[in-house]
């Protein structure tokens, strides 16, 4: 290399890229030079002066953080006077304010205290500054102590370039500056959403986790890195362990997907971990109350009475429920133990209820049924449209992603949505579509993209088949018709639909907005055809992307907990895969015909099922229509539930078998993007509370077919060798890098993109697909529609987000969202009862006027047992996926008492 | 506090709309909408925090930063007694502290009947006419306790 591309620092030479900074470069080359101010990922602000440099040549000292590197550039960064300048800084900020190391969270791991004891800063020679401002302490999550504030800006950067929450900036000036979030409010005032990003990036202790707080040293802690056990993202964290208790929660540090950003439930929601009510000895129902019983008699007991149904009744009569919460390894034993050791394919889980029609549709267009590219290909959307999917509060960390590619990069972002939800706020153009009405809009883009002659010809003669048809079916969809079924205005769906055909690569991200309806699967392939049209799949920065709701729900498809097929979606219906199946698993034969479906299970409760075993999940609170839910429970002969803690569902069964945690168990998770990830184990569990992949294994023996595994990891081993998809991982690849499936073998390096130059069913199929109305619509009895979904601040059924007082004081109830018109009309206060009833059942809960909603539409948020807003969805199901339609139902309002009148 | 009116919440949404597609809107924004309401109340900055798709906080930050900006009521009329140095030992506190005790308010203050906001300022450059204060736009010499509420008797 030409020398004059080198620069020099303190003697040695580098070579540098263009556009590199003089940190950066000493930073890939092992040179430490300390930093406070400087967040990686972020817009260098050389707010802090630790980093100054000597640079030859130059006048005064410069900020390593933010001078771009030029040719033979000498640079010294531990002179004399580099080592003085960082003195007087370093005593300059500890005089700033109070910083005090004796009961510091921080001590240990302050950057602050490693430069005054890297710079062997012993007096202060000045005063220090007194408190100006108050320490913080009015929520239950972040205490903000401004006296150790440094000022060096890393929390608002976290907060506005990673997270881009921009909840808080400077504020005041010279010796007043103080982060303020809007009007200087506390934060649970502000728009702080509590992801925590700035908590983690704070060098010093300004910031800390108040649960955590006087519950141990940085030193006196194990960290363990696992994956988090809320949503499919499947952010990277570290649980801080002591005494066999997670004290805090952390990102991991340059782990994917998340970079050490989590939201508020993955930061803060672990209470559930070692909480008082975790379920510690097995429970046999006896005269109506459990009584805790030892391992043996509950397995023995379970394993007789499933004994005798299945004689009397046959296997069919027998459904067992698998988890999108537990490891792909025990998802695997348990579909394995349905099929081997019971006999039936009355196998599923609660990807029914989400993206079953993800599943039916993509394979039917793709030939597979999952997200086709990788979370970071966002970076390289230039076009990204959003529909059906409340991202900031159902997965955070990918829509920061989204935030930034709109706010920093180039992409544009396209939001068809009901709600005004605060993805908007980033679009260039949102669309309002009435609900239930996905497939007219996308209809109503192709009609336009078609007949401008914008689609890609080249993608659809090569690499389609069926465009003919689709072409004759969407030529009725003019924006005017649309417009008419869609309330979208025409105008607005040609501007979408040539911005989607002009800009290369776009991708389209959904969720249950556009699976949960009678006709989800005819949604998700319309999204299919969309992106095929203007040949965007099996592209980077392109593609079809499902976020999956549940951290292993992936997974526990990938693993075969589908009655439908085993695992890697291999059909039960062929026999040659079944032959081979019964082989690995030393059966003489295995069932032949797909088995029921998790709502035709709870449907046929009582009548051709007999038993039900549910693993880790909570359909008495999940499943549409509940009251006809909990009468079909209660008809059952025996139910089972293995769950962590006494859910309303377990509260029913016959026996309740107590299971591990998350941060207690070895095995994997498999994302939203088809990554494999490893899940470690931190603590043990509580009491009696075992795996729930031993659990199956003792059930499984006493049934008569013993399961025999040394660790999660030699399930593992089975599993990659009847699983293709699968064949290549192993624990100690997935120690090194991330794999996304297909990964045949130990060679392979995964897939992180699928599709790409031939899609997995060999041509993309495009589907010709009528708008068929939702199955129930507002009318003179029930005038307003409902739309059901999540907050941010608590997961599903709450088994585990309702566990932590943090997570509760910040959304501790049920609430109706409505727009201020439809509040008007109804004469409705914010926080003023209501009773919302369907032709299915009420519940009751209070009202939160908000410009989320649109006139005509409520929303209520199912997480919670007490007012189930699925008492009132409906149980429509899509003929293919028999997935309900959650997300539109026709209810009315009455108000029942004023906010803050006696009741 | 003085209210926000209709008439001047049509201006703001005007004064919104004129610079909403523009980029680095926010200081002419905000500076103009002081001069419709005369200051800049959270309800103004909410407002603007929607129209122009700006964060809160960002806002609340700028409007904190610059003096310039207040989000105390300013009176109708604005008095600044200069205490730069030839004021200051010619009694310019004094002044001040005479203006503070008879109307009850403290410096970057506004009077209960929205009259008077009273500053202090760093020299005016007309140190020949120390103490001096100036009130609106007139510029007055060697203010005393003796002549200063005659002067400020003549605004009402």
């Amino acid at each position: 290399m030409d020398s004059k591309d080198n620069i020099i620092i303190n003697g040695s030479e580098f070579s540098f890229r263009p556009g590199e900074t003089i940190l950066q470069v000493a930073e890939r080359n092992g040179i430490d030079i300390p930093t406070l101010c400087y967040l990686k990922g972020s817009m260098p602000t050389g707010a802090c002066r630790i980093c100054m440099v000597e640079v030859k040549g130059a006048r005064n000292l410069l900020p390593s953080c933010a001078t771009p590197v030029v040719r033979n550039m000498v640079v010294e960064t531990e002179s004399e006077r580099v080592i003085k300048s960082r003195r007087i800084n370093i005593e300059l900020l500890i005089a700033s304010g109070h910083h005090n190391c004796l009961t510091c969270e921080a001590n240990g791991d302050c950057r602050l205290q490693e430069l005054a004891y890297r710079y062997q800063v012993e007096t202060i020679r000045f005063p220090e500054s007194p408190a100006i401002y108050p320490t913080e302490t009015s929520n239950a999550l972040i205490i903000r102590d401004f006296s150790r504030c440094i000022l060096c800006g890393r929390c608002v950067q976290a907060c506005n370039e990673v997270q881009v929450n921009n909840a808080i900036s400077y504020g005041y000036r010279g010796s007043a500056s103080k982060i303020v979030a809007v009007g200087d409010l506390p934060l649970d005032e502000s728009d702080c959403v509590f992801c925590g990003e700035c908590v983690q990036a704070c060098p010093v202790g300004a910031l800390i986790e108040r649960p955590s707080r006087y519950k141990g040293r940085p030193w006196e802690v194990k960290k363990v890195q696992t994956t988090c056990p809320y949503c499919g993202v499947g952010c990277q964290i570290d649980l801080h362990v002591k005494d066999n208790e997670v004290i805090r929660v952390t990102g991991t540090e340059d782990a994917t997907p998340n970079l050490a950003s989590t939201c508020i439930k993955g930061r803060f929601g672990y209470d559930f971990i070692n909480h008082s009510e975790r379920l510690t000895s097995p429970l046999i129902k006896k005269n109506g109350k459990f009584k805790e019983v030892p391992w043996d008699e509950a397995l023995s007991f379970v394993a007789d009475r499933l004994g005798d149904i299945k004689s009397k009744h046959g296997p069919d009569s027998i459904g067992v429920f698998c988890s999108a919460k537990i490891t792909n390894e025990e998802n695997y034993l348990a579909q394995k133990f349905a099929r081997a050791a019971i006999g039936t394919n009355n196998v599923d889980h609660c990807a029914r209820l989400c993206h079953a029609s993800t599943v039916a549709g993509l394979a039917a267009a793709f030939g597979s049924g999952a997200m086709t590219n990788p979370i970071g290909d966002i970076e390289k959307s230039e076009l990204i449209l959003v529909t059906g999917s409340n991202m900031t509060e159902a997965h955070p960390v990918i829509s920061s992603y989204i935030k930034r590619a709109v706010e920093f990069g180039n992409a544009k972002l396209i939001v068809i949505d009901p709600r005004r939800i605060p993805l908007t706020k980033f679009a260039i153009l949102w669309l309002r579509q009435n609900l239930g009405t996905d497939v007219a809009w996308a209809n109503g883009m192709m009609h336009v993209i078609i007949k401008e002659d914008l689609y890609d010809k080249g993608y659809v003669e090569d690499r389609t088949e069926g465009f003919e048809e689709l072409k004759k079916t969407v030529a009725k969809y003019s924006p005017e018709y649309v417009s008419k079924i869609t309330g979208i205005p025409a105008d607005d769906l040609i501007k979408a639909a040539r911005m989607y055909a002009n800009v290369h690569p776009a991708s389209i991200f959904f969720a249950m907005g556009i699976t949960q309806h009678r006709t989800g699967t005819d949604n998700v392939k319309s999204m299919a055809n969309l992106s095929m049209l203007c040949g965007n799949v099996g592209i980077p920065g392109g593609g079809v992307n499902p976020l999956r709701g549940q951290n292993n729900v992936q997974g526990a498809c990938d693993l075969g907990a589908l009655p439908n097929v085993f695992t890697g979606y291999q059909p039960v219906n062929d026999p040659v895969l079944r032959e081979k199946m019964a082989t690995a698993w030393n059966v003489e034969s295995l069932p032949e015909s797909p088995g029921l479906t998790l709502t035709e299970m709870v449907n046929k409760a009582g009548s051709s099922i007999k038993a039900l075993y549910i693993i880790g999940e909570n359909p008495l609170v999940s499943d549409p229509d509940l009251n006809h839910a909990e009468k079909a429970f209660a008809s059952l002969d025996f139910l089972v539930v293995q769950d962590i803690f006494l859910t309303d569902t377990a509260k029913i069964a016959d026996v309740v078998l107590p299971s591990s945690s998350f941060a207690e168990k070895d095995g994997t998770f498999t994302n939203t993007e088809r990554k494999v990830q490893r899940v470690r184990k931190a603590i043990n569990s509580p009491g009696l509370a075992i795996g729930d992949w031993e659990i199956i294994c003792g059930l499984s023996a006493r049934m008569g077919y013993p399961m025999t595994y040394r660790n999660s990891k030699a399930i593992m081993e089975e599993i990659t060798r009847v699983t293709p998809s699968y064949g290549g991982i192993s624990y100690s690849r997935l120690e090194k890098k991330d794999i996304h499936w297909p990964c045949p073998t130990a060679k392979h390096p995964g897939t992180p993109r699928l599709h790409i130059d031939k899609f997995t069913r060999g041509m993309g199929l495009f589907h010709p697909i009528d708008y068929i109305a939702p199955a129930e619509l507002p009318d003179k009895e029930y005038p307003l529609y409902l739309t059901t979904g999540r907050v941010l601040y608590h997961f599903h059924t709450g088994t585990m987000s309702m566990r932590s007082d943090g997570l509760n004081d910040i959304v501790p109830e049920c609430f109706v969202e409505i727009s201020s018109e439809d509040a008007q009309d109804y004469n409705v206060d914010d926080g003023d009862l209501l009773r919302v009833s369907s032709r299915r059942g009420e519940i009751t809960a209070k009202a939160k006027i908000s410009d989320q909603a649109i006139k005509g539409t409520i929303f209520i948020p199912f997480h919670f047992a007490k007012a189930a807003a699925n008492k009132l969805t409906n149980a429509a199901l899509d003929p293919i996926a028999k997935i309900p339609e959650y997300k539109v139902c026709a209810v009315r309002i009455e108000k029942l008492w004023v906010h803050g009148e006696d009741r | 506090m003085k209210k926000i009116t209709l008439k001047m919440w049509k201006k703001i949404d005007g004064i919104i709309q004129r610079y909403k597609e523009k980029s680095g809107a926010l200081i002419p924004v905000l500076e103009e909408c002081q001069d419709v309401c005369g200051y800049l109340p959270m309800e103004v900055q909410e407002r603007i925090s929607r129209g122009l798709n700006i964060p809160g906080s960002t806002i609340y930050g700028v409007v904190t930063f610059y003096s310039f900006f207040t989000m105390v009521p300013k009176g109708r009329h604005t008095i600044k007694v200069c205490l730069g140095t030839a004021c200051y030992v010619r009694g310019g506190k004094a002044n001040l502290e005479s203006i503070q005790d008879e109307f009850g308010v403290e410096t970057g203050g506004t009077t209960g009947d929205l009259r008077f906001s009273l500053d202090s300022v760093r020299c005016i450059g007309a140190c020949g006419m120390a103490p001096a204060m100036v009130v609106d736009d007139d510029t007055y010499a060697q203010v005393s306790k003796q002549n200063i509420m005659k002067t400020l008797n003549g605004y009402k």
